[in-house]
Order: structure tokens, then sequence, then C-alpha cells
């Protein structure tokens, strides 16, 4: 079986505008839309491309999280996903313990690839693909924006400060995705009601053997600072003027 | 006593400007002595660059022919065992250490603290999460070594002055052959650098094709700028990727930001909230972006910009 595993990661939605709870202890999820981490949703479509390619026979989706993010997973089988798997917990798992997780989830389901989103829009670390491919002892493509997969091996293209970079990995190998890779499919309703029916099983972090890893303290959460109100010039010799007191040009 | 070692980034030839960010980052933590770590085929020149900057006690150089690109799984467990002895490893938060770090902490056993914007002491750390919608103070335990990637936008370069020690080393660990460099391509256009320019002209969906871009080009080499875009203005095909500023792109802070055409989604806004006067015109006046302009002006970019151009005179 020629697998490839997905991580599917439930944040809040990337439109909604973010507030710092008042006590600073985090910021308001209650009552706020939660969606898919759009990276994820990314590596999720470039599994299900891969597949219709015939270069792969399963889509495995795996979330870590609260119960509700077996609503994300749900939508990951509606978008084509064969099976999920929900890594099921209330606590914040940081980076470096998902890679745990994934790890022992390689060891049972010997995927050839591991395709995960390059960070996700919540914390914003872009941690965990780097430290998986590091305990799996595997090549790593952080920022893919395309993916091409050969015998054995696999070509991307990642994006980098100077530019596009192209690697040649050897498989089973870790890809991270970036924005420009793909643009994800609408789910369809009978694909939602079939999803239903699709395998989704649960397990807990105990499954893995992790205590529950000590995570940076979080000391404070506070609004970042705001930028003073500016003015309005009507036209371009208003500008310059301004521009020109302020030494800028 | 903190020991600090910085993961040096560079081309092979020059040090780049993110590796002076990361020692000025360093020398916030109180008392902390500083290395520098090239890796490289042939580290003398990059080497020499690093010990020049002030702080730095001591450059260690890891000369491998398989150095010669900067693969992370090339690289990280030459770190990871050249970190011994040390209480903190920084990278930059480039592509370069966004790729590296989070490896090498793996190695480590350890988390990693991403894009520091504030040293608050030896183990507490400030950072943005949520796009830069937020920031989050946490404290790495003492017992753990700190693995972190700096927000370069945050710092000032280390200053020159510096002449530090060099010293070859070897991490004399087994290097994997699993990943292997095929090519690289970028715009080599003869403008200032995005990441560290002090003046950066940018452009969005508005400017509408790949030529109607070329008055952005105009502008920014008159002012001496370099060239930014907003993500839809890539997406769109206007300009190549590495243009692209935000949350997703690179992270800025210019003296002057001249944001021309772009609306200010609040993924654009978290790479430029450190820039010193950001300037925005647009044809759009409810758009996002005059809420964090220092100076906006409204109307027709493809008259505006010209007639800027023209009133910058010679």
């Amino acid at each position: 079986m020629r697998r490839i595993m997905v991580g599917v990661k439930r944040v809040v939605d990337y439109n909604v505008r973010v507030r710092v709870k008042p006590d600073n202890t985090g910021v308001v999820t209650e009552g706020v839309k939660m969606s898919i981490n759009p990276f994820d949703e990314i590596a999720l479509e470039e599994a299900l491309r891969i597949k219709e390619k015939g270069l792969a026979d399963e889509v495995l989706a795996v979330g870590i999280g609260p119960a509700d993010s077996q609503q994300q997973l749900r939508t990951a089988l509606a978008m084509g996903a064969d099976r999920a798997i929900l890594v099921q917990t209330d606590a914040t798992v940081p980076p470096l313990s998902v890679a745990r997780i994934f790890r022992q989830l390689i060891d049972k389901e010997q995927p050839f690839l591991v395709l995960l989103g390059k960070q996700a829009i919540d914390d914003d670390n872009g941690q965990a693909p780097q430290m998986l491919a590091a305990l799996w002892d595997r090549p790593q493509a952080v920022s893919c924006s395309k993916i091409e997969i050969g015998d054995g091996k696999a070509t991307v293209t990642r994006e980098v400060d100077a530019g596009l970079e192209v690697l040649e990995l050897d498989l089973p190998a870790v890809m991270s995705v970036d924005l420009r890779l793909n643009e994800p499919r609408y789910v369809k309703l009978p694909d939602i009601m079939k999803a239903k029916k699709k395998p989704l099983d649960t397990l807990g972090p105990g499954d893995f053997g992790l205590t529950e890893a000590p995570a940076f303290k979080t000391v404070r959460v506070e609004p970042p600072p705001q930028r003073q109100k500016g003015v309005m010039v009507k036209d371009v010799a208003e500008l310059v003027d301004a521009l020109k007191k302020k030494g800028l040009v | 006593m903190s020991k600090i070692l910085v993961v040096a980034e560079h081309d092979g030839a020059r040090l780049n400007a993110s590796t002076a960010k990361c020692v000025s980052c360093a020398s916030q933590v109180a008392g902390a002595s500083i290395d520098v770590l090239v890796l490289a085929p042939d580290g003398s020149s990059v080497a020499s660059q690093a010990a020049a900057l002030a702080g730095v006690g001591k450059v260690l150089v890891a000369e491998n022919p398989a150095n010669v690109e900067p693969l992370a799984a090339v690289l990280a467990p030459q770190v990871a065992k050249l970190a011994a002895g040390y209480t903190h490893v920084f990278g930059p938060s480039t592509t370069f250490g966004k790729d590296l770090m989070p490896r090498v902490a793996a190695l480590l056993g350890v988390g990693q603290v991403s894009d520091v914007m504030a040293v608050e002491g030896p183990h507490a750390f400030k950072r943005p999460i949520y796009a830069g919608n937020a920031v989050l103070t946490l404290e790495v335990p003492t017992d753990a070594v700190v693995v972190a990637t700096v927000r370069v936008a945050s710092f000032e370069a280390a200053a020159p002055g510096g002449s530090a020690v060099i010293e070859k080393v070897d991490a004399g660990v087994p290097l994997p052959t699993h990943t292997r460099f095929v090519s690289r391509s970028g715009a080599t256009t003869g403008r200032p650098d995005l990441q560290s320019a002090a003046r950066v002209v940018a452009g969005g969906r508005a400017l509408g094709s790949a030529e109607g871009f070329n008055i952005i080009y105009s502008l920014a080499d008159k002012m001496g700028a370099a060239v930014g875009a907003s993500r839809a203005a890539v997406d769109a095909g206007y300009v190549p990727n590495d243009l692209q500023v935000g949350q997703t792109g690179k992270i800025i802070a210019p003296e002057l930001y001249l944001a021309i055409g772009i609306s200010g989604a609040i993924q654009h806004m978290t790479g430029i909230k450190d820039a010193r006067t950001i300037v925005a015109i647009n044809k759009d006046g409810e758009a996002p972006i005059f809420e964090a302009a220092d100076i906006g002006l409204v109307g027709d970019l493809f008259a505006i910009v010209p007639e800027l151009e023209k009133q910058l005179g010679g």
C-alpha cells in the first residue's frame, strides 16, 4: 500500500480578526469559526492529486487536538482522504510532541510521503515538519511550491528568500507546503454524506507514551503595539512635502 | 552564565545581514558570551566577516565539502553536535533558519522558539502569534537548551569593530546523502535587498499586470529603493515570489514603506508592522491599509506614481 500521511490541524479561521483575552492568557476562541489550517488544506489537496495520478493508493489524514477536531477531519474525508486518525487531547501540543506522535504513527502506517502545512496560522511556529524529518532521519523539503513524485525519489521546488530552490529527495520524506502549490478543491454535498461512512479512529496521547510534554510556559499574551493614526494628504505635492519634512526623500 | 552559539547564514562568500541581527539579539541576553558557527566548504572569508562583528568572542568554522549548499538535513547534525556546552543556539528567522533550526532542536530533544522579537531574560522571550495579531511572552525551562530563530526585523545589526578569534572545528558526525541540491533561481536585479533595504516600494493587485508593475520598478529605482509586493500580486504572476512581503513572505522593517495599490490584508500588515513610516496610495479610501499608514493618499495610482517620480526630481 503506497500511503501518504497528511496533517490536519483545527485552527481559528483565516478570516477571523483575532482578539486577545482581557486576562492576557490567550486569544478568544469561544464562538469563533474554526477551520482546517489553510496550509494543511493545500497539503491534503496535493496528496489527493498525487493519488489521482495513480502514484499513491491511500491518503491518511491525521489530526491532533480536542474532540471537535473531528469536524475538520470529516471535512478532510469529504475532500477525498480515505481515512482519518484523531489523537484527542485538550492540552496544547507543542511541535516536538506533534513530531513524536507522527513519528510513531509512521512506524505503524509506513507512508512513503508525509505532507504537512509549512506552519499553522495560530501559533505560527513552522517547526513540526522539520522536527519530524529529524526524528525520522529522512529528507525534508520546506515551503514546497511544486512536487514531482518519481521512482523512489521526488523532485521539489521550494520557496526561499533568494527565489526558488530545487531539491531531489530520496523517499520516504517529509514535505511542508506553501500557498502557491495548488488551490484546494471545494467539498460537494454528496462527498460530505459519503465521508460520514469513512473510518475515523480516535486515539489518545497515552497511546504514544507521551506524558504531557512540558510546553514552554505562557507568561502573557497581549495585543501588538498599535501604530499612531496617520494623516491623509490630498495630492502628490503634499505627499512629497510630508516625506521631505520627515527627511525621507 | 549564558553561552550562545549563532549559526551564520551566508552564500559561501558573503555573510548574510541576518547574522549580525542574531548577534545583536544574543547580546541582549545579559552577560552572554557569543560564538558564531560558519558551516561551509571553505569558510575563511565568511569567518573573517563574522569575526568583525562587535560582541563576537569566537568564530567556529566547520569546513566540509558537503556544506556547499545549506541543506538542513546535512547541516543540522553538525550544528547539534557542535552545540554541546552551549546554553542557547540562535539562527535567523529567514528561510535558511526556519528550515534548519527546528531540525537542530529535534536532534537536541528540545522545543524551539520561533521568531524571537524581544529578549525578556535568558529564558524568556516575546514572539508574534496569529499573524502578529497577538504577542506571546514565553518561558523556556531553565534546564533546556534554548534553540531559537530570531525575527531579523526586530533587531538592529551588530556594529562592526569586533576582532574575534577564528577556530577550525570538526563535528565528526556522519552526514546523509538522501537530500541533494539541484538548482536555485532568483532575481539578481541589482536593486537593494528587500530584507535589509532602508526604503521599499511595494505594489499590489491593483497594478493589474506584470507590465503595470513597471511603474513600481521605475519609482523604486528613482528612490534607490527595494521592490516588494503583496501576496495577491505574486499569486497573479506580476512578480516572482521572492518579492512577497507578509506573514508567509518576508518580514521587513525599512525606514520608509510605500504601499501602492495594496489593500492591507492582516497577513500583509504582519510583514511591515515595524516599518518606521508607511505611506499608502490606493484608490479605495476605505482600504484597511490606511488604518496603519502614517501618510495616506487616495487616488489613481497610474496617475500618482509617475507624478510622484517626476516630483522627486533629479
